[in-house]
């Protein structure tokens, strides 16, 4: 026996993203597509999609909802009658902290995608591992919210990094707060620099209709040759 | 705490290249930008090797700098802290280095008569 070294030079998260890229041919054959939709714990993403998804303008929206357990939060869509199907990252305890491309991939059987524009990926409430594994998405739109600090930035650079928009949640706080608004938008511009935001409150519905809008543009785009 | 995700990403890897035969060593390159921490990936890789080819291999993790380049002002410099703004000019910055998370290359134990030629190759010093 001896040792042989083996050349391999390969990124390490490759195998998910050939599978990523099978969803997002799927995805895009059906016409659909996804924002995949990450936060921390309580950021208020499930508040706000039910907020946005019903009567979006000729669009019709439906969610994968990604949780360690449960489905708490696909009964709450469900209620409004958002098309949604549940990925439980493990039925036991312990599952997975995130969504990665392959458990995307065993739920679509259970996804309609012809009778949907729109997919949202509610990922698992989390602000680092969801960053590391694509899943199919055409675009990425995290969610902080005001009762997280405004150094959120700093600390998940991947994660500020990765999204093409960034809705800031809970605005309606602001008054109740000793929050430096000014100084998370100063973070979020240093660690992504240019990057979109937009202020809103899934409470109130303040600042929730250009969001709307945001979605419908991605939405109209989508089986549109370029 | 995104290390175990990972180290089971990197088994995957060197599994797949490893034909079968048990891994001793996995060369690992990291960015910065990754932010992984090379004690917890290890503890996990440990954890996570066994019952595959890996199990018992060592790990070496090579830390690359996160490196940023300006295209207005034609510099580059290294960050620690992640701030993605020209410190001259204010501009955005590229990231040149920093995102890798790529598996190097692994060493396998093998019989010299099952070695195949491109592996033989590889064996070559650089």
């Amino acid at each position: 026996m001896h040792r042989t070294k083996v050349k391999v030079v390969e990124d390490a998260l490759d195998a998910n993203h050939t599978i990523a890229n099978a969803n997002r041919a799927d995805f895009d054959r059906a016409g659909v597509t996804v924002v995949n939709f990450m936060s921390a714990p309580g950021a208020g993403k499930t508040t706000l999609l039910e907020r946005t998804l019903t009567g979006l303008e000729g669009v019709r929206a439906g969610v994968l909802e990604g949780d360690v357990q449960g489905s708490m939060d696909a009964d709450r869509l469900a209620a409004l009658h958002v098309p949604v199907t549940q990925i439980n990252t493990d039925p036991s305890f312990g599952g997975e902290c995130h969504l990665d491309a392959n458990m995307v991939r065993s739920a679509l059987p259970e996804i309609v995608l012809d009778d949907l524009d729109l997919l949202v990926i509610e990922n698992v409430g989390n602000l680092v591992c969801p960053a590391e594994f694509k899943v199919g998405e055409d675009a990425r739109v995290m969610v902080t919210s005001i009762t997280e600090g405004e150094d959120k930035p700093l600390k998940y650079p991947l994660m500020f990094r990765t999204c093409e928009l960034v809705l800031v949640n809970k605005i309606d706080l602001l008054p109740h707060l000793e929050y430096d608004l000014d100084r998370l938008l100063t973070n979020l511009d240093a660690v992504h620099p240019g990057v979109p935001r937009m202020l809103v409150s899934a409470r109130t519905g303040e600042g929730i209709e250009p969001w709307r809008e945001w979605l419908v543009a991605k939405a109209s785009r989508a089986g549109v040759p370029a | 705490m995104h290390e175990l995700s990972l180290s089971g990403a990197v088994i995957d890897t060197a599994v797949k290249h490893a034909g079968g035969r048990p891994v001793k060593v996995v060369s690992l390159r990291v960015g910065r930008l990754r932010q992984v921490v090379p004690d917890t990936l290890e503890f996990y890789f440990g954890f996570t090797a066994r019952g595959t080819v890996c199990e018992g291999a060592r790990l070496e993790q090579e830390m690359l700098a996160a490196r940023l380049g300006c295209d207005a002002c034609q510099r580059e410099w290294e960050i620690d802290l992640p701030v993605f703004r020209c410190p001259d000019c204010g501009g955005p910055a590229r990231v040149i280095a920093g995102n890798e998370f790529e598996v190097e290359s692994i060493e396998v134990e093998s019989d010299a008569e099952s070695v195949k030629p491109e592996e033989a190759q590889c064996t070559a010093p650089r």
